[in-house]
């Protein structure tokens, strides 16, 4: 168990220095720098100068990246200079936005996902069946930005029944209830739309593995015995069945992630995905690198988090 | 698909179980509305190619700002937008871009993956390894990110670069399929009988196994387009998609960041919106269908 955890750990290393690696050369070819904003018609041009000499900017590339690398290892990745706040508080604000955003429709995903994948593989070919299987490829095969506007649309602009930019009301001050009502209600638009969108996967899965349950000899046994089905179904399969689904929820925060971006700039949401992409309209490079060595570290996270539960739910993978 | 055996007093005739683009066949006559789906589609994408044709985009681009946001009616049968271009006009050619890029990244991904896995599955080895991690690499990454990143970094590039860019971040889900069922196809009989023969390993992979494959590619082929449409149509929603001059369905689309265009001029973007969600739901429908007639035990005909 320990062994694979500290083999993924060590596998993790080399891929997150190759994508800081990357993001960091990428970032250098970004047109201007962070003084060119500052220009007018009276700046010295020899103080510009002097000003990218003390940032550093003159320097060859690998030493800037060393530099670079030591001090986002200690969570430093410098100052943003649109808002001239340090990186760190400025993504850590949006990323408390994003995290409630994202734990909210996760809660919602497996709240929609979970009844239907067993409804669906419990009733098996039935109407019903086949109709929970044609909503799981719709949502499927529908791109994010698509029914994210069309629900804003929809629910926000036309019926009005969500609000449609923003994360908080601003009457209300931090702390009170009305504060917290206020914020989930803002989020609860935006995180039922990623919900819907990543149900496919899990009621899928729930399906296929509830219907191999069906046949197997444990639930004859418990027919057997006399054990209603009703009792089967939830005491029996539920449980054998629900486990592999747990270890979807690595990949469901690299899912949510990814969507966030869409998400958060169609919702007027104020979180990681709409600072990544006001970021770079504004060149703010060093909150670029940040986020994207972020969502990085994120997804291997994810995905390794994703192989842990697998190897404590199923025996037969710690043994490989 | 058992074989049949029809045995008569006279002459004994053996139905050989049906094949390839039969199986295709027998599985689209079963389920109408994948019939549907494929010919809508196919007539579509005909349409759409011809119709952009006759379209002279010079015209259609020209800017009239007495027609700003002219609603549906009798001159523009969709409206028009701010610029009072004809919505109809711009959804064609956008539909017409749009279909031709994600056409051309599913081209290159798919033979490079196809290559790739190929190769990797048959040889095994170094090379396996070294492309295998590499394709580790890609698949942790958040690549949506980095194709944004590189989009914003190379100054005023074109819809060639941009396919390009997409393409070297897209190709490695079709190479890890490919590569797996290579894997256990290598292992079979005929591909032994033919190496102790003598045959060369390009040979057996290009004209052995890669034929063994064939249904599973059109599946991948089908789903990666439907994929490229969307990632397409998505980074060109966002402002990171094709560049300004080539208009995509998702440019179409992105009016809508304007909340008086979302709200009240719905005319604009909701019919690029219905476009692509319907043409990804029949693409995806397609391959479903494909799908099943490639695994035999989920043929519905």
């Amino acid at each position: 168990m320990w062994k694979i955890i500290v083999r993924r750990v060590l596998i993790m290393i080399p891929q997150l220095f190759v994508l800081s690696l990357l993001i960091f050369i990428l970032a250098k070819q970004l047109p201007g720098d962070p003084f060119t904003g500052l220009l007018t018609p009276d700046t010295d041009p020899n103080r510009i100068e002097e000003l990218r000499e003390l940032a550093g900017l003159n320097d060859p590339w690998y030493v800037q990246y060393v530099n670079w690398i030591g001090n986002a290892a200690q969570g430093d990745f410098g100052k943003s200079y649109t808002y001239k706040i340090k990186v760190s508080t400025l993504i850590g604000e949006k990323a408390l936005n994003t995290f409630w955003l994202s734990l909210v429709s996760a809660i919602i995903l497996y709240l929609i996902a979970i009844p239907l994948g067993v409804l669906a593989g419990r009733y098996q070919d039935t109407i019903f069946d086949k109709i929970i299987v044609f909503y799981s490829f719709v949502t499927y095969a529908i791109p994010t930005f698509v029914l994210a506007l069309i629900f804003l649309f929809i629910f926000g602009y036309q019926l009005h029944w969500f609000p449609t930019v923003g994360s908080v009301d601003v009457k209300y001050d931090p702390g009170t209830a009305g504060y917290f009502w206020s914020k989930l209600y803002h989020m609860l638009l935006p995180a039922i739309t990623t919900a819907i969108l990543g149900t496919t996967s899990v009621i899928q899965y729930l399906r296929s593995e509830i219907i191999d349950a069906k046949s197997l000899d444990y639930v004859r046994t418990a027919r057997s015995k006399g054990i209603p089905v009703n009792k089967v179904y939830s005491r029996h399969i539920f449980r054998n069945s629900l486990l592999p689904i747990a270890a979807f929820l690595g990949f469901t925060i690299t899912g949510l992630l990814v969507g966030s971006i869409f998400i958060e700039t169609i919702f007027g949401y104020p979180g990681m995905g709409q600072l990544f992409i006001s970021s770079l309209l504004s060149r703010d490079y060093s909150v670029i690198t940040a986020l994207v060595m972020l969502f990085g570290l994120l997804a291997l996270l994810g995905s390794l988090l994703s192989d842990i539960i697998m190897s404590i739910v199923d025996p037969r993978i710690r043994i490989e | 698909m058992v074989k049949e055996a029809t045995v008569d007093s006279n002459k004994v005739e053996i139905n050989s179980p049906p094949t390839g683009m039969q199986v295709v066949f027998r599985e689209f006559r079963k389920d109408r509305l994948a019939m549907f789906s494929l010919i809508s589609l196919v007539l579509v994408i005909v349409g759409v190619f011809i119709w952009a044709w006759l379209i002279d985009q010079e015209a259609l681009m020209r800017v009239s700002l007495r027609d700003k946001y002219a609603e549906p009616g009798e001159k523009f049968f969709l409206g028009a937008d701010l610029g009072g271009k004809d919505i109809l006009g711009q959804l064609v050619i956008g539909a017409r871009n749009s279909i031709a890029i994600a056409i051309a990244i599913t081209i290159i991904t798919v033979t490079f993956g196809i290559i790739v896995g190929l190769v990797c599955g048959y040889f095994g080895g170094w090379i396996d390894n070294m492309f295998m991690r590499i394709i580790d690499f890609f698949i942790t990454i958040p690549s949506l990110m980095v194709i944004i990143v590189f989009v914003t970094i190379i100054p005023k590039y074109t819809v060639k670069e941009f396919i390009l860019i997409m393409s070297l971040f897209l190709w490695t889900s079709t190479a890890r399929l490919v590569r797996s069922k290579a894997l256990s196809e290598s292992r079979r009989d005929y591909v032994n009988a033919s190496k102790t023969m003598g045959t060369p390993g390009i040979l057996i992979i290009f004209k052995e196994i890669m034929p063994n494959l064939s249904s599973i590619l059109i599946v991948e082929l089908t789903l990666s387009f439907a994929g490229n449409v969307g990632i397409e149509t998505g980074l060109s929603y966002l402002g990171f998609g094709l560049p300004p001059q080539t208009p995509s369905l998702g440019t179409l689309v992105s009016y809508a960041n304007n909340p008086l265009v979302l709200q009240e001029k719905w005319w604009v973007w909701i019919p690029a919106a219905i476009f692509i969600l319907l043409m990804m739901l029949g693409i995806n429908y397609v391959g479903q269908a494909l799908r099943r007639s490639a695994d035999a035990k989920q043929r519905l005909g």
